[in-house]
């Protein structure tokens, strides 16, 4: 078990030193991906099988494709000068390792109470103890969280929706707002004959 | 479980810093900047799962969801902007963007 958490972080670290330190962005779209699958496995050796599924789903299923989609339509291109780096790479690794060991030693020092779980595992799974809690004691967080999804979703339709010049639409309202007589004009014929 | 929880804390210190450092190292591209906070959020989540794990309390792994939900709609959000900023001004680096003066 220790062996494949080594392993799995081993690529995990590794690969996302190679999202910030790839010069294509596709390149880093896919260790990207590499990133969040060795994570996934992470979360299932810490007893989150639920949410080691759901990343993968979210993550490697919308948001990474997503982040290639826009990468390939957008043709960045490599970046062949990697210029003004030089400049923040100083200060970016200063503050990264002040950063890094903060954190080591704040964590080092951090007294964590190990509870045991209770061992019911055969009766109850992670997603059946998930659902209990979240849909009784989070329940409006839970909605909340789909508003917001809803919200994204329509500010990202409405962000990328344009109206091109040329392009025949149709106007809904023009059609049923239209009346009788701006529609028809009835001609008598034959009367004179 | 023999793993540690300093194992996982410790991972966690070294993926966040990988996304500051990435940060700061590619302010060219914003696209890298969003991919370096989607590394920030997960390892924030691998500290939340591990911490929940650890002290049998679910509340973490509920928190994780909603910090994937938040993440989900930020990089939706942030690619339609980035989508709308290149047809406007034909590219995606962060210093093209001048208009507001800032």
């Amino acid at each position: 078990m220790i062996l494949f958490f080594f392993l799995f972080s081993a690529v995990t670290v590794l690969s996302s030193i190679a999202v910030i330190s790839s010069r294509n962005p596709v390149h880093s779209v896919f260790f990207l991906i590499l990133a969040f699958v060795n994570s996934a496995g992470i979360f299932v050796l810490a007893g989150a099988e639920f949410l080691a599924m759901i990343l993968l789903i979210v993550y490697v299923g919308a948001v990474a494709v997503l982040f290639l989609f826009v990468v390939m339509m957008l043709n960045v291109g490599v970046d062949k000068i990697k210029t003004q780096t030089r400049k923040y790479m100083l200060s970016g690794f200063l503050v990264a390792i002040i950063l890094l060991f903060e954190l080591i030693f704040s964590f080092a020092n951090l007294d964590i109470i190990i509870q045991k779980p209770e061992n019911n595992l055969e009766k109850n799974t992670n997603t059946h103890a998930l659902g209990n809690v979240l849909y009784t004691d989070y329940f409006l967080p839970f909605q909340v969280s789909g508003c917001i999804l809803l919200v994204a979703m329509l500010g990202a339709i409405i962000l990328t929706l344009r109206k091109r010049e040329g392009v025949l639409r149709q106007n809904i309202s023009e059609q049923v707002s239209r009346t009788k007589e701006d529609s028809i004009k009835i001609v008598k014929i034959g009367k004179k004959l | 479980m023999q793993l540690d929880p300093n194992y996982f804390t410790i991972l966690s210190a070294i993926l966040f810093s990988i996304g500051i450092l990435g940060i700061f190292l590619n302010r060219r591209s914003i696209i890298i900047i969003l991919m370096s906070i989607e590394i920030l959020l997960l390892s924030v989540n691998i500290n939340l799962v591990a911490f929940s794990s650890f002290h049998g309390n679910l509340v973490g792994q509920i928190f994780t969801m909603f910090v994937l939900t938040v993440a989900a709609a930020e990089a939706a959000i942030g690619l339609a902007i980035i989508v709308i900023f290149f047809r406007n001004r034909g590219s995606i680096k962060v210093e093209d963007a001048e208009q507001l003066k800032g």
